[in-house]
């Protein structure tokens, strides 16, 4: 049956298999590390705090140190835990964006202009989201 | 009754854990539950609970990424197209979630969960083999092959504009509600677009950490990502779905699905209840 099958388009399917485990590991080692940040603060937070009493039934909304990337640094400086829980966010979410910034050079690699435009549109509707949202400021 | 810091973390851990294992075993995602769960039961308002749920998935997303890709079914030119429709959706559900009401949010969350519990009930319909090459999925390098019993075992994509629309809708019900949208992508790629499921599954878990990525930046930063909140969520699901998908319970998985559907149910139609008589 295989023989009646229209040509298929080929994209070198021993490279494209590479650039994925690449991008497996990398996107795995983001997570353990973001993992690894935000165990350090739950640590930090909990040792401080464990026993206030919680309250998330009204929406106030974080203070701008948990909301900034220089307001998380500046935190994390100060030694606050929940400063180190959002920096491991932060990890986090850069995770799948760096994944998209590595496929840009796996299709480069392939002389795929087509989808090096396409994962550029992806980036730049990211990278709008995040800076257009004002957490770089 | 109100929790001290240390109890919330705690139990919250083990709830996120619980519904991270029962995501990943049954295929249902786990993200689904902790928004009802965590309104419902821990009465967080549903801001913070969206918030929290939309790191964890992008923890699951990524970290089952690796696993996926040494299967060798995931097409990352589909992925990568498709994506263009999810992040643009996102980035308009998470517009749209800081302007709607709260009340709103919960309606359209319990729709999706009860069609969530409705699809996963509904017998699988593997997409049809040997479907003519389309002209545009052509185009794009859509099609493609992946390894079967039989060996190389090509398939052709179909109805590319559907389902890209489709895939846009489930980027917006993301960026919106802060889950992974599986069901909505299930529609797109297995019933619009006839890639076979093994390749839909794995594409669309690299897919969803990408649209989560889109719209949790703009979370963030208007403060709906509380730390000690996403804290245990985030870890408790990621412990979760790890272990989930290295424990195969094949046996299991069916009167396990059936319960987590059931669960799915009940919590949607909470949520339609308190979205309608506002008590949300």
């Amino acid at each position: 049956m295989p023989a009646r099958q229209p040509k298929p388009f080929q994209p070198q399917p021993w490279r494209d298999r590479r650039i994925e485990i690449i991008l497996g590991n990398l996107l795995r080692t983001g997570v353990l590390l973001s993992a690894a940040v935000v165990l350090c603060g739950a640590c930090i937070y909990l040792a401080r705090h464990a026993h206030e009493p919680t309250d998330y039934r009204v929406f106030r909304g974080e203070p701008s140190e948990y909301r900034t990337i220089p307001g998380v640094i500046q935190s994390v400086r100060n030694g606050r835990g929940r400063g180190l829980i959002q920096l491991g966010l932060l990890i986090l979410i850069a995770t799948p964006i760096a994944r998209v910034v590595f496929s840009i050079v796996g299709f480069a690699i392939e002389r795929d202009r087509m989808y090096v435009a396409f994962t550029l549109i992806v980036l730049a509707v990211l990278l709008y989201s995040l800076l257009g949202s004002g957490i770089g400021l | 009754m109100t929790f001290t810091i240390l109890e919330f973390t705690v139990i919250v851990a083990i709830v996120s854990f619980v519904a991270g294992l029962l995501g990943s075993l049954t295929g249902l995602g786990g993200g689904v539950v902790l928004v009802p769960l965590l309104t419902t039961f821990f009465h967080v308002d549903i801001r913070y609970a969206i918030g929290a749920s939309l790191v964890s998935v992008i923890a699951t997303s990524s970290g089952a990424a690796a696993s996926y890709v040494k299967e060798g079914f995931s097409n990352i030119r589909i992925g990568m197209f498709l994506e263009i429709a999810t992040t643009f959706g996102a980035l308009l559900g998470a517009f749209l979630a800081t302007r709607i009401p709260t009340s709103a949010l919960a309606i359209i969350f319990g729709a999706v969960l009860l069609y969530s519990a409705f699809l996963s009930r509904k017998p699988r319909t593997e997409a049809q083999r040997n479907l003519p090459p389309d002209l545009l999925a052509t185009r794009l390098r859509l099609n493609g092959n992946f390894p079967d019993e039989e060996g190389l075992r090509y398939y052709n994509v179909q109805r590319v504009p559907a389902g890209f629309s489709l895939m846009f809708g489930a980027g917006a019900l993301s960026g919106m509600l802060g889950i992974g949208s599986g069901a909505v992508k299930v529609l797109a790629m297995d019933q619009a677009m006839g890639i076979p499921f093994k390749v839909s599954t794995t594409t669309s878990n690299f897919m969803i950490g990408v649209t989560a990525a889109a719209s949790a930046g703009i979370y963030l930063s208007r403060g709906y990502v509380d730390p000690g909140l996403s804290m245990p969520v985030m870890l408790g699901v990621l412990a979760g779905s790890l272990l989930g998908s290295r424990i195969l319970v094949k046996a299991e998985t069916k009167s396990l699905r059936l319960v987590f559907a059931a669960v799915i149910l009940i919590l949607g139609l909470q949520m339609l209840y308190k979205g309608i008589w506002g008590n949300i």
